[in-house]
């Protein structure tokens, strides 16, 4: 047991309970349970197509699981249509960076804070003093992350010229804007070489610590999830193969068998 | 329909190059382009008066398109049928029901945006030249259903209807073409004003969003499906009123003046205008209008094949219209004003 989870007992912030989805006959995902305490970082890791992207995908509600059930703080969110997923303390980042590409850094983070303001259409024709008041909530919040992650110097440059890097870090500040409990992060370190992939590893985990945020962790890079996850759960053709620390994950027989193949092969 | 469908992808392109930023124009420049639209009309005849007034009218209805297509990223080929159902509404309040012009515009705003909201539910399950296609159903429909015989006590039939001119007001010592004039500024201002805000806010953000990545938008809580059909919404409102305006400076409405031309001539606008640059728009409507005219000039009997050749130029030398033009310009001045 970690630190972070003796720290919080036994409810978990995220309950995975025996998720399966089944897509026309092939099974990607079979029974799998497992818990995410607060917190936590949490790696999930596996071989390619093992159902890692498939599970990231039932937890922000793009995939409806055909059995099991997740629970967020003990309520269901498979009855949420997926943009209630924010409000209730899920963001995300995506693959291969999902951004706004012509709008600029700030306006793609304030879109960030979508899920905890709220206006319509008139008051926003009319900027009533209300809506004056929440936008100028929303920039001061803005800059604070933008600050935060080192992004002031691109606030006002349009997102599709940045280089890859930085257009990951704007991910991560338009996922922080919305004040999440549970970070998602799937695949971070695709396309970053060996320096950023430890500078992001340093980053995810000063943004626990400072923001007291629990990460799931999806990721194909072993260096980054052992150096840095709390507790880990390894999938292989869609069935859990083993959990734990990084250590009792590793040294794992079954583990070792699916990403180096078995002796008698 | 091939032209209109080479018109959509045209348009496509220049959708994935605006940045919020460059969405309206500066102060001096507003300040230099309002203090024209006040004085110009002073000095002007009445038929160029008049000309301006639609130039303002055609600028809001291609404002509205913009909203829709630069901001939410949705194409629409249909949009003469709101801006139809706007003229209807204003004309037959004022001669069937006596009520003054001035309020039959809300009244064409809030009922042409309930029809476009309505309209934008099965529109969501289309996307790009489907969601074109599907406008242009109903442009072409439109005029047939206002012809419609249970109809006709009201709309005149094919006949269409005649609307009175109103006079100033208050015994204002003006025309009734300039006094229509300052009002449609007043009305077009208001609007334009408005949709700036609107861009600008929570839900504009929204909008673009939408337009960019709609799995990213939804994930950071936006209701796609309600943002997508207000921004038809919003954008049928306002042609709506437009339509309304329409109305009352053409005085006369008929069942055909609405079809797929003027539908198309809208999307014309907003392309030589620059898509998602809603300055532009008035720049786009200009086009619409006096280009014809110059077409006409040059030749009589080939006005429609100058036109084409004049439009040609104009997409081939600036793809993304005005507004490109506006930024070289902004360039030029500024390193004029650095030597």
């Amino acid at each position: 047991m970690t630190q972070a989870q003796l720290a919080q007992g036994n409810s978990p912030l995220l309950a995975v309970r025996d998720v399966s989805v089944v897509f026309g006959g092939i099974v990607a995902l079979n029974g799998v349970s497992f818990d995410m305490h607060k917190g936590q970082i949490l790696g999930l890791i596996g071989p390619n197509g093992a159902g890692k992207t498939t599970l990231f995908n039932c937890l922000s509600r793009l995939y409806q699981p055909s059995s099991g059930d997740i629970l967020m703080e003990g309520a269901s969110i498979l009855t949420r249509p997926p943009h209630r997923i924010a409000e209730i303390g899920i963001g995300r980042t995506f693959q291969n960076v999902a951004l706004f590409p012509n709008l600029s850094v700030m306006d793609n983070v304030r879109v960030g804070t979508h899920a905890r303001t709220s206006s319509d259409i008139i008051s926003d024709s009319l900027r009533l003093a209300w809506i004056r008041r929440s936008e100028a909530d929303v920039n001061k919040k803005v800059h604070e992350i933008l600050a935060y992650l080192d992004l002031e110097d691109v606030a006002h440059n349009t997102v599709s010229g940045l280089p890859f890097g930085t257009q990951k870090r704007v991910e991560l500040a338009r996922a922080l804007a919305a004040d999440p409990k549970i970070l998602l992060l799937d695949e971070p370190a695709g396309g970053l070489n060996h320096e950023e992939v430890y500078v992001l590893g340093d980053l995810i985990r000063r943004i626990r610590d400072d923001r007291h945020m629990t990460v799931l962790l999806v990721e194909h890079h072993m260096g980054l999830v052992m150096s840095i996850a709390d507790h880990v759960v390894a999938l292989n053709f869609g069935k859990k193969l083993a959990e734990g620390t990084p250590a009792q994950v590793q040294a794992d027989p079954d583990v070792i068998k699916a990403y180096l193949g078995s002796k008698d092969q | 329909m091939s032209a209109a469908e080479e018109v959509v992808a045209e348009g496509h392109q220049a959708v994935e190059a605006v940045p919020k930023r460059a969405m309206t124009l500066g102060t001096t420049t507003s300040l230099v382009v309002l203090a024209a639209l006040l004085i110009v009309p002073l000095f002007a005849k009445n038929f160029i008066i008049f000309q301006l007034t639609m130039l303002l009218i055609y600028g809001l209805a291609v404002l509205a398109l913009n909203i829709l297509t630069g901001g939410s990223g949705q194409f629409s080929l249909g949009q003469s049928a709101f801006y139809a159902v706007g003229a209807y509404i204003t004309a037959v309040l004022m001669e069937q029901f006596n009520i003054n012009y001035a309020l039959t515009l809300p009244v064409a705003g809030v009922i042409c945006f309930g029809f476009g909201f309505l309209f934008g539910q099965p529109a969501l399950r289309l996307s790009g030249v489907y969601l074109a296609l599907a406008t242009f159903a109903l442009a072409t429909a439109m005029p047939q259903l206002l012809k419609l015989n249970f109809l006709e006590h009201w709309t005149g039939g094919v006949q269409g209807l005649v609307v009175t001119k109103p006079d100033a007001p208050f015994g204002l010592p003006m025309g009734q073409d300039m006094w229509l004039y300052y009002f449609t500024l007043v009305v077009v201002l208001a609007i334009y004003i408005f949709s700036v805000n609107l861009l600008r806010s929570r839900s504009g953000r929204a909008f673009m969003a939408i337009r960019d990545n709609e799995i990213a938008a939804s994930s950071m809580g936006v209701n796609v499906a309600l943002y997508k059909t207000l921004a038809f919404g919003v954008s049928a409102g306002i042609t709506g009123v437009a339509g309304g305006l329409s109305a009352i400076a053409v005085q006369f409405v008929a069942p055909d003046s609405y079809n797929i031309t003027l539908a198309i001539s809208l999307f014309l606008g907003m392309v030589v205008g620059g898509v998602g640059w809603l300055p532009g728009s008035f720049v786009g409507a200009a086009f619409i209008i006096f280009v014809p005219n110059i077409a006409e000039g040059i030749s009589k009997g080939l006005s429609g094949a100058v036109f084409g050749v004049l439009l040609f130029l104009v997409i081939y030398l600036v793809p993304h219209g005005a507004r490109q033009v506006a930024i070289v310009s902004q360039q030029l001045i500024g390193k004029f004003k650095k030597n």
